[in-house]
């Protein structure tokens, strides 16, 4: 089991907030990945859960136990860090078994173990190099063995792949989703990449500092955005805002669009405006166009879109994909 | 990326850096010379550099005559004892200040560094009587003692840069892991650290083997270490040059070897970081 | 940042190192302020009697005092300024291709592993000697009277001595600064056209500002009380030609036994002391924020 559930968590730092108010709740065997830009509080988060930090007030329950005032040691988590954090003088088997020594389990039952994990992430080979003899990917591997070995009940990921070259992240993004689906344990994930959230998780809680933005499924985010926070940190190329006119006709303060969901025309109606930079990457086409008092609009088309600088086009958008906000931001409901 | 180098600036900077290396280097090599010459030719003038009868006798004598092995057995304890004590007390203060900083942490640094720069002469007469009272005078507890907590500071503060470097995920991860903070030190924290651990170590067993204020003032004879067995050699003694030379290269040697292992060492516990 | 549990843990493990350098701090130095104020005299027993500053008037008016501060000051002084500028270029040699550099460090750091009693007869004896030393010896081969330098300039003895022994330090400071220098750095000044001098003006020598002071403040703490050099060569003369603060104080209380004014000496010491101190914690200080 692994339920994991925050009331009310608060934590500062002196007179700073780094966690206001708090309010999650982690359902057992889901993926949920939290992402937010560099110091949104993201990490702390994390940190408070595995019982590095103290929280300043609120309560943390692992399985319905308060576990506030229990250390990291005792939590039954695992935590798999960003700088893998392995112990440079012991071996990869070392390394896998610590914490099944630390737990005082009978030797061959360590050794079971520790094999079966090594066999699970393919280090059999390597179990008795030392970390610094290993490529970033294998201690990634080993980092995630140590984790894995003593069935937690959460494992706590504190951006892992941050370190790695961007084709071995995609792997290991997948090799990471698999295994927590195989071993159907609760993973909570910090990350500030919003692609590998919305590829990784089941439920995405957006942070920004300090506060809980949203938290739901990455299509709920993507398709619902709660407020302009989140709608500009979901999604890439990000999504489009408006004001003025075209908003107020609307009754919304702003107006956001995405890229993918403006057309584009060379006549007829719509937004007027002007290619100024056109990128083609054959899968896809990118416009930036100038709209005039509209501001700069990034369009998103599907395969290859024959335009280039200084084009005149019309944008016309999607109007069952329009987001609306009010003038705090937060999004109008339809 | 090299730089490209010529033949020629090789050269001359070679030349230039062995030649004034060895005058700086050339009182050691001539002490050590003169320890395997007879006392008359120690003194010959002119004197010879290498062309004389190379003998191993003062050696022998100085053993015989003032127990050189018994004050070298006082430099070790003292030496070693004060390092190993300074090193126990030293150790969970580091690691409580490299990992579990609080905002007074810099001001105590600080204030260690402070003690050590109390010159020792402000506190001679005090720290004289009280030995005197005590039944301190001319022991080596006495002396292992004093030595300890004038090293303190500098192994504290040495052992705290080496700890810093340890990234603190790793203990994190230990204690993730299950690991008492006691386990977290053992397995973890001091395995990673025995490089830093033993150069510390080993600078502040060459301090405390080098010290000669305190040994000075506090042992004559029975604790005396071979500091001040050599100072010995200052009166009418002194005249033996090349027993002289013998003791004095007995004392150094095994220090000296020693220094040569921690250069680098020095730097970083002599300037408390401040150059690395 | 850590948890409420290993604050208090680390509190209590922090305590003993504490605890002892407090104790070592303040009760010697409490009693010296205290003696400092007695008329104490361990050939007088029993005449112990409260005097006020009557022994810092004593030890300050006492010439001997004002010659042993001068002393001081002139050994801290030119020992300071020989290392420095011999230093400098030793290190910039060091950091140049040279063949077999390990071996010239080893043989340039050798005397600051000597302890101070082995260099001092050594450099006494072997090489200073006035007639079977070694420097007589090249002296009459140059043509030159050899100069008894204990007794025609102690000082200038003493200060060889102690330079030697200090030079090393200097030296190893100042290359591993140099060797942490941005390589780049000079390069681009290279590409810029600047010349070996005006690399070495505008680049190496601010690089080196930094150690610079803190080789001066270091072995200021250390130079100011240069001790076993003098017991051992000259005691202190001829005269007072060689006493500094150290070995007055030394002397006062351990040969005239007059702990009163020693005391008041040493407090003395302590106060000059501190002016250093103050700056080296307040560049060490610095460093402690990065």
């Amino acid at each position: 089991m692994g339920q994991i559930t925050l009331q009310g968590v608060h934590k500062s730092f002196g007179q700073l907030d780094i966690i206001k108010d708090a309010n999650l709740d982690i359902e057992d065997g889901s993926f949920v990945v939290f992402v937010g830009p560099s110091g949104c509080g993201k990490t702390t988060l994390l940190r408070l859960i595995a019982g590095l930090e103290d929280v300043t007030g609120g309560r943390i329950l692992i399985d319905g136990q308060n576990v506030v005032n229990v250390p990291p040691a005792k939590r039954g988590l695992s935590m798999v860090f960003q700088s893998y954090a392995l112990y440079p003088h012991m071996s990869v088997r070392g390394n896998i078994a610590f914490g099944l020594k630390m737990a005082g389990l009978p030797r061959a039952e360590i050794d079971r173990k520790v094999a079966a994990a090594a066999a699970t992430l393919n280090l059999t080979p390597y179990l008795d190099r030392k970390p610094r003899e290993l490529s970033g990917g294998q201690r990634q591997r080993v980092a995630i063995g140590r984790a894995i070995v003593r069935e937690p009940k959460a494992f706590l990921f504190d951006e892992p792949l941050s370190n790695l070259d961007a084709a071995l992240r995609v792997q290991m993004r997948m090799e990471v989703t698999r295994l927590q689906k195989q071993l159907a344990t609760t993973a909570v994930y910090v990350t500030h990449d919003q692609v590998e959230a919305m590829t990784m998780a089941d439920r995405i809680v957006v942070l920004n500092a300090g506060r809980v933005e949203q938290y739901g499924s990455p299509l709920e985010l993507y398709e619902q955005p709660a407020n302009l926070f989140v709608a500009g940190f979901i999604g890439s190329p990000k999504m489009n805002f408006v004001s003025g006119p075209p908003a107020d006709q609307l009754g919304a303060a702003t107006i956001g669009i995405r890229p993918e969901h403006l057309r584009i025309a060379q006549e007829g109606e719509g937004w007027p405006g002007t290619v100024s930079v056109a990128e083609h990457l054959g899968s896809d086409t990118f416009l930036y166009v100038d709209g005039g008092a509209l501001g700069l609009l990034t369009v998103r088309g599907i395969g290859e879109i024959h335009l280039k600088s200084g084009d005149r086009v019309w944008l016309s958008p999607d109007p069952a994909r329009l987001h609306r906000f009010d003038k705090d931001g937060m999004a109008i409901r339809h | 990326m090299a730089r490209r180098v010529t033949a020629r600036r090789m050269v001359v900077s070679t030349v230039a850096a062995w030649f004034f290396g060895g005058l700086i280097f050339f009182p050691i090599l001539w002490m050590v010379l003169t320890s395997f010459k007879t006392e008359l030719e120690a003194f010959t003038v002119p004197p010879s550099f290498l062309f004389f009868d190379w003998t191993t006798e003062n050696y022998a004598t100085v053993q015989e005559r003032s127990d050189y092995f018994l004050h070298a057995l006082n430099s070790i304890v003292i030496a070693g004892g004060s390092t190993l004590i300074a090193a126990l007390i030293a150790v969970p203060a580091a690691w409580s200040m490299a990992f579990a900083p609080t905002k007074r942490t810099k001001d105590i640094l600080l204030w260690m560094l402070s003690t050590k720069m109390m010159p020792a002469v402000g506190v001679l007469v005090p720290i004289y009587l009280l030995f005197k009272n005590l039944g301190l005078l001319d022991t080596r507890s006495g002396l292992i003692a004093i030595l300890c907590l004038g090293n303190l500071p500098i192994v504290v503060w040495m052992l705290f840069t080496y700890f810093k470097e340890i990234p603190r995920d790793i203990l994190e991860a230990a204690r993730m892991d299950g690991a008492t903070i006691r386990r977290e030190l053992t397995y973890v924290l001091l395995p990673m650290a025995i490089p830093g651990i033993a150069s510390t170590l080993l600078l502040n067993l060459i301090l405390a083997w080098n010290e000669a204020f305190w040994t000075l003032n506090l042992s004559t004879s029975k604790a005396a270490p071979l500091t001040v067995f050599i100072a010995s050699y200052s009166s009418p003694e002194g005249l033996f040059w090349a027993k002289l030379s013998a003791a004095s290269t007995m004392a150094i040697a095994p220090i000296l070897v020693l220094g040569w292992f921690c250069q680098r060492q020095l730097v970083r516990g002599l300037t408390f970081g401040a150059v690395k | 940042m850590a948890t409420q549990q290993t604050q208090v843990l680390a509190r209590g493990l922090l305590t003993p190192a504490v605890a002892l350098l407090l104790v070592w701090m303040i009760v010697p130095l409490a009693m010296t302020i205290y003696f400092s104020l007695l008329h104490y005299n361990l050939l007088d027993p029993g005449s112990e009697a409260f005097v006020g500053l009557e022994n810092f008037r004593y030890f300050l008016t006492d010439p001997a005092f004002l010659a042993s501060l001068q002393n001081t000051l002139v050994l801290v002084g030119s020992v300071l300024a020989i290392t420095i500028v011999l230093g400098v270029p030793l290190a910039l040699l060091l950091d140049q291709p040279v063949l077999g550099r390990s071996i010239v460090r080893l043989m340039v750091i050798a005397p600051f592993f000597v302890m101070p009693t082995v260099s001092a007869l050594v450099w006494k004896n072997l090489l200073l000697h006035p007639v079977s030393g070694l420097l007589a010896w090249l002296s009459t081969l140059v043509g030159i009277t050899p100069i008894d330098w204990f007794n025609d300039a102690p000082m200038t003895a003493i200060i060889m001595i102690v330079a030697w022994q200090w030079l090393p330090f200097a030296t190893l400071i100042l290359l591993t600064a140099l060797q942490s220098q941005d390589e780049e750095q000079k390069e681009a000044a290279e590409m810029d056209g600047a010349s070996a001098l005006s690399t070495f003006l505008y680049l190496t020598l601010p690089h080196l500002a930094r150690p610079i002071t803190v080789v001066i403040l270091i072995e200021t703490i250390f130079l100011l009380t240069v001790f076993a050099e003098i017991f051992v060569t000259t005691g202190g003369g001829p005269g007072l030609q060689t006493t500094n603060i150290a070995f007055l104080i030394y002397s006062q209380a351990l040969i005239q036994y007059d702990v009163g004014s020693a005391s008041a000496g040493g407090l003395v010491a302590v106060v000059i002391a501190n002016i250093i101190a103050f700056f080296l914690v307040r560049v060490v200080g610095r460093n402690l924020e990065a």
